[in-house]
């Protein structure tokens, strides 16, 4: 453990600290304090209050037999062949949608930022999908695919197949709505990156003879990777947590179920409490996972996307 | 900047006032009942507004509606009532979520003079569904059950008449496979495939659980011969060319468009069917010659010596444990349940009533020809398994049966068995 380099100045290594800089750290603190009191009571409560509920067997209509079993939710979640089944649904969903959004999200980033006529009419065409309400956007996918009122199969002559009778093709739909929906998103933390990338390397490039590929691979992407990895990091929290479009299409049928909706169905639709929770602290936990890769083993740093 | 401070000003007025206008139904005087509701086309409202206006300004009824699909419904009541919700006043309840509520302290029960009174003249059926542990906790209101549905053209061309001669799900699926047509069934992951499900075990002379009431240590039945006759059923009907092409997606109302389209052959569905076609002749989607085609008979046999026990459905009245008005909620459920209530809703809503007089209402038999059908279907049918856990042993069955194409006879019963007693022993995630 090499904590002592990180760890140096909290600890009081007698570090010189101008009496500036103290004050404004405590006037920081000052600042953020309300913010801070606020998040713990509405995240840090309820996160604290889950961890202990889910050492219960508890079911919120038989409140009576209420009985304390340490980690053995633990146990059943994870040696639950269903568990492994909605990860290995919920990473597949994960990493497609995030490998195509980030492909067409630059794509439209480099749209909109090199847009010079109707940039308003762009930019604002591109980002429509991103401000429709994900429940809708599900059931309007839904309903395309859908055998009854889809029009999919027959623009496609495609006859009766019925996507959502089977896992892979619900997923298909599933990943393409999640895509269509956030990949707006992602453009634009790109275009915040594009922006960051100064003209000047740009123009210097193209002087010195650098063809269009040169200037991207060798300018464009270096100078924002930062903005991708963030990037690239919120869109695959997010999409780990992927609800709505499952929930919409399938209902967790043909085996299209995701971690969140394995937790949903413990807690809400079973009142199950303790396991509920149980999922629900795991799920948590692989979110933190993810992160934590992201921050520490592609080196992230979250600051360094300031819109400058 | 002064426009948009504007704006910022009238939306803050609207958002204050909405709020105060929230705040100012609760007036003196006559207290305000709120009874959730099921979805349907207006007739549980109308009743309300009746029943309002008949207590002379005693109490008023205002409805407030619950999901779809009869999971949600409970989902959303059981979530409020945990948490002591004292504005639920009445409930439409589905009755296998009626033991649940009831061990949960949720309901109010009715006194043994309240439930003579409520069950008077009422079907055996839905006074069972609405009682536990002695005590009737949901008065009738409606009953339902699924009949068999067919179009008489194509009846007619493979030479049966269901509505006279037992029909058994073999021989449908095989007409219908040599005809080109379905066979319409509820084949979603959802509480319709659990009542799919349960009426194919119980026609075939089985039980899903041996002693449902005892809740945590239930014995399962399931994985018996019935069980397996019953996914044999549901195999062979989902392997066969008259499984609609989404049968693992196909609920009440994709089974009756299909039904009313042109591969319509047979169809096992709720009492609804025929006056839903009707209106849909009247808003103009519906041709009347389809209509006209629809003939209906009792729901069909897995054994062929023996009759089928269809599927039971339905709404009964509960009233919330929590409520500040309970006094008036009663009085509204008997307004409500009253024989000239219930007639005006099934003559309203085409959904069948839970008072036996009903059905020989000379306008109620000119609206509903199949009227002494669905009664005779309501006196035959049986019940989903009545335990507290209903929803556990649901989702365990449907989920092992699940998709219809893919149930293997040999597995899947036993898979429905041991998977409700993991899952009621808290063994595995459902």
């Amino acid at each position: 453990m090499t904590a002592t380099t990180t760890a140096a100045p909290a600890v009081g290594i007698p570090v010189p600290v101008s009496e500036r800089a103290r004050n404004e750290k405590r006037l920081g603190w000052k600042l953020t304090a309300p913010a801070v009191i606020v998040m713990l009571a509405v995240t840090a409560y309820p996160m604290l209050n889950a961890l202990w509920l889910s050492l219960f067997s508890y079911r919120l209509t038989d409140p009576a037999a209420r009985e304390f079993i340490g980690l053995r939710n633990y146990g059943v979640v994870l040696s639950d062949a269903l568990w492994w089944q909605t990860v290995v649904t919920t990473v597949i969903i994960t990493v497609v949608t995030v490998a195509v959004e980030l492909v067409i999200g630059f794509a439209f980033a480099m749209v909109m930022h090199r847009v010079v006529f109707g940039r308003k009419v762009v930019r604002t065409s591109i980002l429509i999908p991103y401000g429709i309400i994900t429940v809708v956007s599900a059931f309007a996918w839904k309903y395309a695919f859908a055998l009854d009122s889809g029009f999919v199969n027959n623009w496609f002559g495609l006859g009766d197949f019925a996507w959502f009778g089977e896992r892979w093709s619900s997923i298909v739909v599933i990943c393409m709505s999640e895509i269509w929906k956030t990949t707006p998103f992602m453009s634009l933390l790109l275009l915040a990156g594009l922006a960051q990338v100064p003209e000047v390397l740009q123009e210097a490039a193209a002087v010195d003879g650098a063809t269009w590929r040169q200037r991207l691979t060798r300018v464009t992407l270096p100078n924002m990777k930062g903005a991708i990895m963030v990037a690239v990091l919120f869109r695959t929290l997010d999409a780990y947590r992927l609800f709505d479009n499952v929930f919409i299409m399938t209902a967790g049928a043909q085996k299209t179920e995701t971690v969140s909706f394995l937790a949903y169905r413990q807690m809400i639709s079973r009142t199950a409490l303790g396991l509920g929770s149980a999922v629900s602290v795991l799920l948590f936990l692989s979110v933190v996972a993810i992160a934590a890769v992201f921050i520490k083993g592609f080196k992230v740093d979250l600051s360094s996307v300031r819109g400058r | 900047m002064s426009d948009r401070r504007k704006w910022t000003v009238a939306v803050a007025v609207v958002l204050v006032a909405s709020a105060t206008a929230a705040c100012g139904g609760g007036e003196a005087g006559a207290p305000t009942l709120n009874w959730y509701i099921n979805p349907d086309n207006g007739g549980q409202k109308e009743l309300a507004a009746k029943c309002s206006a008949a207590s002379n300004g005693a109490f008023r009824i205002s409805t407030s509606v619950l999901p779809n699909d009869a999971t949600s419904q409970r989902e959303q009541l059981v979530r409020r009532l945990a948490a002591k919700d004292a504005s639920i006043d009445l409930m439409s309840l589905d009755p296998p979520f009626i033991p649940e509520f009831a061990e949960a302290g949720f309901l109010r029960a009715f006194s043994d003079d309240e439930a003579r009174e409520l069950t008077a003249g009422a079907l055996s059926g839905p006074v069972e569904s609405g009682t536990w542990d002695g005590k009737l906790m949901g008065a009738p209101f409606w009953a339902n059950t699924q009949l068999l549905w067919f179009r008489k053209s194509v009846a007619q061309a493979a030479g049966i008449n269901p509505a006279r001669d037992p029909v058994t799900w073999s021989q449908i699926i095989d007409l219908a496979s040599a005809a080109g047509k379905t066979v319409e069934v509820q084949g979603n992951l959802y509480e319709g495939y659990m009542v799919l499900i349960s009426a194919l075990v119980s026609s075939a002379g089985g039980k899903i659980l041996e002693n449902p009431e005892a809740g945590k240590n239930v014995r399962p039945a399931i994985d018996s011969d019935a069980g397996r006759k019953a996914a044999e059923v549901i195999q062979k009907l989902g392997r066969s060319k008259a499984a609609d092409p989404a049968l693992s997606t196909t609920d009440e109302e994709a089974g009756r468009a299909a039904f009313q389209g042109a591969r319509g052959g047979f169809m096992v569905n709720w009492a609804y069917i025929y006056g839903a076609a009707q209106e849909a002749v009247v808003a103009g989607t519906l041709d009347q010659a389809v209509v006209d085609d629809i003939g209906w008979a009792r729901y069909p046999r897995v054994d062929a010596a023996m009759p089928s026990r269809p599927p039971l459905g339905g709404i009964n009245l509960g009233i919330g444990a929590f409520g500040k008005h309970k006094d008036e909620a009663l009085q509204a459920v008997r307004c409500i349940t009253s024989l000239e209530s219930q007639t005006q809703y099934m003559l309203k809503s085409k959904n069948p009533s839970a008072r036996a007089a009903v059905y020989d209402n000379a306008e109620v038999r000119k609206v509903f020809p199949m009227a002494d059908d669905l009664r005779a279907s309501l006196d035959a049918g049986a019940p989903r398994p009545r335990t507290p856990y209903y929803t556990d042993v649901s989702t365990a069955v449907q989920r092992s049966f699940h998709p219809p194409a893919s149930v293997d006879p040999n597995r899947a019963p036993a898979k429905a068995g041991k998977l409700i007693v993991d899952v009621l022993k808290d063994k595995v995630l459902l």
